[in-house]
């Protein structure tokens, strides 16, 4: 198809999607009304939970069973980016060399760095209490960790980071969603079901289970975040085409 | 005007997949994928939200209190993550077209190798 003719097919599905979509949009409720029939329910069901974030109570305990699915596909996108970003036969990994930052940057990276760890950290223990909880502090941690590669250089955040320790972190934080589904049916009740005692409302150990999934969630994430970019960085920084080694080579000997 | 929230939502999917489609470049169709995606985002909150209300987390006010919708905030959070991990995904793929294809351009993709 040429370039034209793909443009006027684009063209009417666009215009056909938009029609359809803004009669639909007509026939909807009003934005901001007061009918939330399901929100409704779900904040009497975190309440009664004592869990004081509705949000992570309907993530890690009211809908926990889709969060496994969730954290399942954020487990095998992991996979599948260090199947596809692994040093190929024709390719060779070289030292990353060491890089000069600006003294104010390093300064600002290194003081930051602990800070952000802290409030990443936080925000996991806290997700059942305060807005957050294990997906938001857990790409707090991960980025928290970078601030090494900005304010350092690779070589150094190679060095706290030992690549193999949070693939198996990753592993095991969606194994322990699992397994903590598993106590709900030992409890008597059902997979994934909050049978934990709910603890008093608004404190660190209210809400059951939830606290524990938001843990697990936590570790999943913040290391497969840890994961991910260090993949893409050994793309960036490491893993070198074997042709352009050679000729590097050459040009050196000359 | 009572609908305009929902329509902004359809014209960032509508813009978005119109980057898809006229993409030169994989990494700019990543981004607008992303873009068309993050339509999902306004859509689902614009549906959960409520006039006058707060934020449904009860640590700093009384339970009883007006909250937006709790269900749908989850969903987008769902949306955020998949999203994010897609993007990745995507983005690693592309890496390996740039290798083995010595292209990112879709247009000139159109071969099959083997």
């Amino acid at each position: 198809m040429t370039r034209r003719a793909r443009l006027w097919v684009l063209a009417a599905g666009l215009l056909g999607t938009a029609a359809l979509f803004a009669a639909a949009c007509l026939r909807m409720p009003p934005f901001g009304g007061t009918w939330h029939p399901y929100g409704d329910r779900a904040v009497a069901a975190a309440i009664a939970q004592r869990t004081a974030n509705t949000v992570s109570s309907v993530n890690f305990d009211q809908r926990a069973l889709d969060t496994l699915g969730e954290e399942s596909i954020l487990f095998a996108a992991v996979l599948g980016t260090v199947v596809l970003l692994r040093r190929t036969p024709d390719e060779r990994r070289v030292a990353p060399q060491p890089a000069s930052v600006p003294p104010a940057l390093r300064r600002y990276a290194i003081t930051v760095l602990p800070l952000a760890l802290l409030i990443g950290l936080y925000v996991v223990a806290h997700g059942q209490l305060s807005p957050g909880g294990g997906f938001q502090g857990g790409v707090v941690v991960a980025t928290a960790l970078h601030l090494l590669y900005i304010g350092v250089d690779h070589r150094a955040l190679e060095r706290v980071r030992p690549v193999g320790l949070y693939e198996l972190a990753d592993g095991v934080g969606e194994g322990a969603y699992v397994v903590l589904g598993a106590a709900g049916l030992l409890a008597g009740s059902a997979y994934l079901a909050n049978t934990l005692p709910h603890g008093t409302f608004n404190t660190l150990a209210s809400g059951g289970t939830v606290p524990l999934l938001n843990a697990a969630v936590g570790m999943e994430v913040a290391s497969a975040v840890v994961v991910l970019l260090a993949r893409f960085l050994a793309q960036a920084l490491e893993i070198v085409d074997e042709k352009t080694v050679d000729e590097k080579e050459e040009k050196e000997k000359e | 005007m009572s609908v305009l929230p929902y329509l902004v939502a359809g014209w960032i999917f509508l813009v978005g997949v119109y980057g898809l489609a006229t993409s030169r470049h994989l990494v700019h169709a990543v981004g607008c994928l992303a873009v068309a995606q993050s339509s999902t985002y306004v859509l689902l909150l614009a549906v959960g939200y409520r006039r006058g209300a707060t934020a449904p987390v009860f640590s700093d006010i009384p339970p009883g209190t007006t909250v937006v919708d709790p269900v749908v905030q989850a969903l987008a959070l769902t949306d955020v993550v998949v999203g994010a991990t897609v993007t990745a995904l995507l983005l690693a793929l592309v890496v390996q077209t740039r290798k083995r294809h010595g292209t990112v351009d879709p247009d000139e993709l159109s071969g099959l190798k083997g």
